[in-house]
């Protein structure tokens, strides 16, 4: 189990440096459908062949490898933005930020009480490096379209912690979540439109009427 | 029959998505909603049994049903008149996001698994999102998209705190199961850090939902740009559906023996918003943003009288149904002054009492009363959770929630008596007073002035009961 879950691990850490340093858009947004993809084996690679675990992946691959890409794609090429343009803090400083956290999860994930099943596995540090990857972008970027990918790795690394626990969550509510977070991100995508036709830009800072 | 309660308002949205007439699918909104209310209490009487692994009801659930199917109602008679008079932006987004928002909200008071309620939560967020965004212009946008962001990212980190409470059963050897029934019978076998960081992560999560500071960065401008009957069904019905979903992850710790820790971060962030709250209300010219500062105060005021305990829990219980009854009121009768002005902004309100003389005077009166002046219901609320402050000897605390308290009264006041004292404007407005529009909010004002005089003896039970859970020790 050890053997194909931690190379896939490690694969969906890099994609995290990935999103952090590259300006282009539809790179960044090919990257995280290709992290969800990969996070669709996980369930596979960790309880084996089992119907929920099989479920699990189809939905996974299927919402968060297809589905929610597609939109964002979509998404940016109605609104004909390509690149990230000076983000609030640069990539190379988020980049050395991201390995810094990614080498705290790491250290930090040693020190928690987890059971002694789960000490070797990538998982839990994984999990912390991703969600900290996603409040990187959700912080950093100006794009709206940046910040709903930064919530896709926020929710990419609770779901990595979430395949430990397969067993509490039925497959029910598991799809209900899948759900609401294609949902969530249909919404927001067209919330998206509305600012490009508003403002006829995505740049977030403009959405700052709204103060004290 | 929960399950009806659940789902007969996403059929009836469904209903209105096929219908043509526009009258019509307004008023799907009251007939839905007053069913809804129907069964509910039916429900809440025990007439149908409601219990069950999934779905069931407790005393805690009983009490937010009722208080939010009630509110709904009272929201839906306004949604007719309201929606009749903007007839410009269409009913077809309306009706069937809030129907759906009345499902969610409901799936989530009576789910009794915590992924359950986290999933429904989240869906309230989501079909919420269209509603504040009714009016469609700049500033909507700009809450709509702060708000999604926002309590996604909150809702996303109670998802956390979820499986971290999942990971507890795990460490303490029994199985893994998130059913509020189970892990409260299990609650003294969970690994106790993990519960722990889990409660955190939960009370982060949903008190971002629910408005607590320092989370609550989404809630003025919401509320601010949302038309009023969203903001009253906000800010009295779904934060007190987050406040619902915390109170589990409170009983929780509780039944494990954590209750202590659970009280002292409720009590810190009670005692936050309130003060951030009193901060931001002083010369507050905006009237709903200055509601949603209330809000924010009257959230932190729930969580301080849950975080003493004691008598104070049955007085946060109480303040709850008070703060949406009252907070509904208010942002009705807002939204009609908003309405008749063209604005929302003292600088251009003057003498809504000459105005509209109805809901003037019940913006006026829902301001006495959600300030906590006798002898409204809020009154009695916050002398409770007060009494139970000092009771248990917390001086300063006490002193400190009073200086508050006093504050936001002088803050809100300047801006309240600013609009609704004086003389108007010299052009009359082209908005009038009617039947529709003031009906619910003089309903809720007069069911809190109600609650004020006398409770019944029946919903005082409820109360106790509802309180009680929270205390149970092992």
């Amino acid at each position: 189990m050890i053997e194909l879950t931690n190379p896939l691990l490690l694969a969906v850490i890099l994609i995290n440096f990935f999103t952090l340093g590259s300006a282009r858009l539809g790179a960044c947004i090919r990257v995280v459908a290709l992290q969800g993809a990969l996070l669709a084996l996980l369930p596979l690679a960790t309880h084996g062949m089992s119907g929920h675990a099989l479920i699990l992946g189809a939905g996974a691959l299927l919402l968060k490898g297809i589905f929610i890409p597609t939109l964002l794609l979509r998404a940016i090429r109605e609104v004909r933005i390509r690149r990230e343009v000076e983000p609030i803090i640069g990539f190379v400083p988020t980049l050395i930020i991201g390995a810094l956290t990614t080498a705290g999860a790491f250290i930090f994930a040693d020190f928690l009480p987890l059971i002694a099943e789960h000490h070797e596995g990538f998982y839990v540090p994984t999990a912390l490096a991703t969600i900290f990857t996603g409040f990187l972008l959700l912080i950093t970027r100006r794009k709206a379209i940046t910040q709903i990918l930064g919530y896709l790795l926020l929710e990419n690394g609770i779901f990595i912690f979430g395949v430990l626990l397969s067993a509490a969550m039925p497959l029910m509510v598991e799809a209900g979540v899948l759900l609401d977070l294609l949902v969530g991100v249909f919404v927001m995508g067209i919330v998206l439109n509305q600012i490009n036709r508003e403002f006829s830009t995505l740049n977030t800072e403009r959405l700052s009427a709204l103060k004290e | 029959m929960l399950e009806v309660l659940i789902l007969f308002p996403i059929a009836i949205a469904a209903l209105s998505l096929v219908t043509s007439h526009y009258q019509f699918r307004s008023w799907l909104l009251p007939i839905s909603s007053g069913l809804h209310l129907l069964l509910s209490v039916l429900l809440a009487i025990g007439w149908f049994p409601a219990t069950g692994e999934w779905i069931g009801l407790d005393a805690l659930s009983r009490l937010v049903l009722i208080t939010t199917s009630l509110l709904f109602f009272g929201c839906a008679i306004y949604a007719v008149g309201y929606l009749d008079i903007r007839r410009d932006r269409g009913n077809k987004v309306m009706v069937p996001c809030l129907l759906i928002f009345l499902s969610a909200m409901t799936l989530a008071i009576v789910a009794r698994h915590l992924g359950l309620i986290w999933m429904a939560v989240e869906a309230t967020t989501i079909s919420s999102a269209p509603l504040i965004y009714f009016n469609r212009n700049r500033l909507s946008i700009e809450a709509t998209w702060k708000y999604l962001l926002i309590c996604s990212v909150g809702i996303a980190l109670a998802m956390l705190g979820i499986l971290f409470i999942a990971y507890s059963a795990l460490g303490g050897g029994s199985p893994v199961c998130l059913h509020l029934d189970t892990l409260l019978s299990n609650a003294t076998t969970l690994s106790r850090p993990w519960l722990h960081a889990g409660f955190v992560f939960l009370l982060v999560g949903f008190g971002t939902k629910m408005g607590l500071a320092p989370l609550h960065t989404w809630k003025p401008d919401a509320y601010g740009e949302a038309p009023g009957l969203v903001g009253a069904l906000l800010a009295g019905g779904l934060t007190s559906v987050a406040f619902l979903a915390i109170l589990r992850g409170v009983q929780l710790m509780t039944a494990a023996g954590s209750g202590d820790l659970a009280r002292q971060a409720l009590l810190g962030m009670g005692m936050f918003s309130l003060l951030l709250a009193a901060i931001f209300m002083v010369r507050q010219p905006d009237i709903k943003r200055l509601l949603a500062y209330s809000s924010v105060e009257h959230m932190g005021i729930l969580a301080i009288g849950v975080g003493i305990g004691g008598m104070a829990t049955f007085g946060a219980m109480l303040h709850l149904i008070n703060n949406a009854l009252t907070k509904g009121g208010l942002f009705l009768a807002a939204g009609n002054i908003q309405r008749a002005y063209n604005s929302k902004n003292i600088s251009e309100i003057r003498g809504a009492m000459v105005t509209l003389p109805i809901s003037g005077t019940l913006f006026l009166a829902g301001f006495l009363a959600i300030t906590g002046s006798p002898p409204f219901g809020p009154f009695i609320s916050e002398f409770t959770i007060l009494r139970g402050i000092f009771g248990s000897d917390r001086m300063v605390i006490g002193m400190l929630v009073l200086l508050f308290l006093a504050i936001v009264f002088i803050g809100m006041g300047a801006t309240i008596l600013t609009a609704t004292q004086g003389e108007p404007a010299e052009e009359p407005p082209q908005f009038q007073d009617r039947i529709l529009l003031y009906i619910s909010p003089l309903c809720f004002m007069l069911l809190i002035l109600l609650i004020g005089v006398y409770i019944p003896e029946p919903i005082q039970a409820a109360l106790h009961q509802a309180a009680a859970l929270l205390e149970v020790h092992p």
